[in-house]
């Protein structure tokens, strides 16, 4: 499990260290959308409202820090959507081991 | 590049959903086989580091950036079928949490992330591991392997986009996949360190247990 954490230790260092250093440009597909005018067709037309949009953690003055506390709140959050869903479909060979 | 709402039309995003939808079905009856207390742990670990990666967007040329995808590190550290479930999962948690790519276009940046990202790498990677032989044969491998995982993402949106009408496919084609090219080099070389990374601190069993990883999963 000790080579397991590290990988795990340094996605949530990258989530909370390197994350607020992000390139603030826009993506590749947002600068296309942008360069050849259908950036538009995507405003206002969102579906459901996020509780962390833009990943910034709503509260958290210091956009800095709100980054990395989405990054760290976010990568937790995957682990354990992950590990569920994966202990849910190995179910049968989990017993077994 | 995930798509916001409002990019795809009806007949494109109920399209897409339902082609992601039978691709992470036949992907959850063939990790159902393989995946077990070992495995089940990595799987959490390796969606959880590519979710921290996407958020690091790097820049490339003109004001523009691009952030890892992950296709190719989840499937060739766990194979094609996990790595399909592992990106997926990272996509529906950031439609869902982030609102980051729309809940209409969900199924169409499932299919070209998840699936067409992972069957470029799994491909290109089966074929070039074979060819190229030692470490550094390896590392150009993952390289390549990552870099068109991006391109044909990149493509598969195009083609969405364009039977979407929301772009006609001749002006998108060359900014997309002309884009995609130079952020895969970036893909490429953060896949490699990575993976040399993950297999340093013993993430991975043994060295041939990446191959014989997407072998298994292929027989099986």
């Amino acid at each position: 499990m000790g080579n397991l954490a590290k990988v795990f230790i340094a996605a949530l260092i990258v989530a909370a260290c390197l994350s607020p250093f992000a390139s603030p440009h826009p993506d590749g597909l947002e600068r296309v959308a942008e360069d050849k005018g259908f950036l538009e067709k995507g405003e206002g037309k969102e579906v459901i409202t996020s509780p962390i949009p833009d990943y910034l953690f709503p509260g958290i003055g210091n956009e800095s820090l709100a980054t990395s506390a989405a990054g760290v709140v976010g990568t937790l959050l995957t682990f354990g959507v992950m590990y569920g869903l994966a202990k849910a479909v190995g179910k049968k060979n989990s017993q077994t081991g | 590049m995930h798509i916001p709402d409002g990019f795809l039309d009806v007949k494109t995003w109920v399209s897409t959903y339902a082609l992601s939808a039978g691709a992470l079905g036949y992907s959850i009856k063939k990790s159902r086989e393989v995946l077990n207390d070992r495995l089940i742990p990595k799987l959490g670990i390796i969606a959880a580091f590519i979710f921290a990666a996407q958020m690091v967007n790097f820049p490339i040329a003109g004001g523009t950036s691009g952030h890892l995808l992950g296709a190719a590190l989840a499937t060739i550290l766990l194979g094609p079928f996990n790595g399909c479930l592992i990106i997926s999962t990272v996509l529906i948690i950031q439609c869902i949490a982030f609102q980051d790519g729309g809940l209409t276009a969900l199924g169409g940046n499932i299919f070209n992330m998840a699936v067409v990202g992972v069957i470029t790498a799994y491909l290109i990677y089966s074929l070039l591991s074979k060819i190229l032989p030692g470490s550094t044969g390896r590392n150009i491998a993952v390289f390549l392997a990552s870099w068109a995982s991006v391109v044909m993402a990149a493509f598969a949106a195009t083609v969405e986009l364009a039977t979407s009408n929301t772009v006609p496919f001749s002006v998108a084609f060359p900014a997309m996949v002309g884009i995609h090219m130079l952020i895969g080099i970036g893909e490429g070389l953060i896949t490699v360190v990575v993976i040399n990374f993950v297999e340093k601190v013993g993430f991975v069993d043994a060295g041939p247990a990446v191959k014989s990883n997407c072998e298994v999963k292929t027989n099986g």
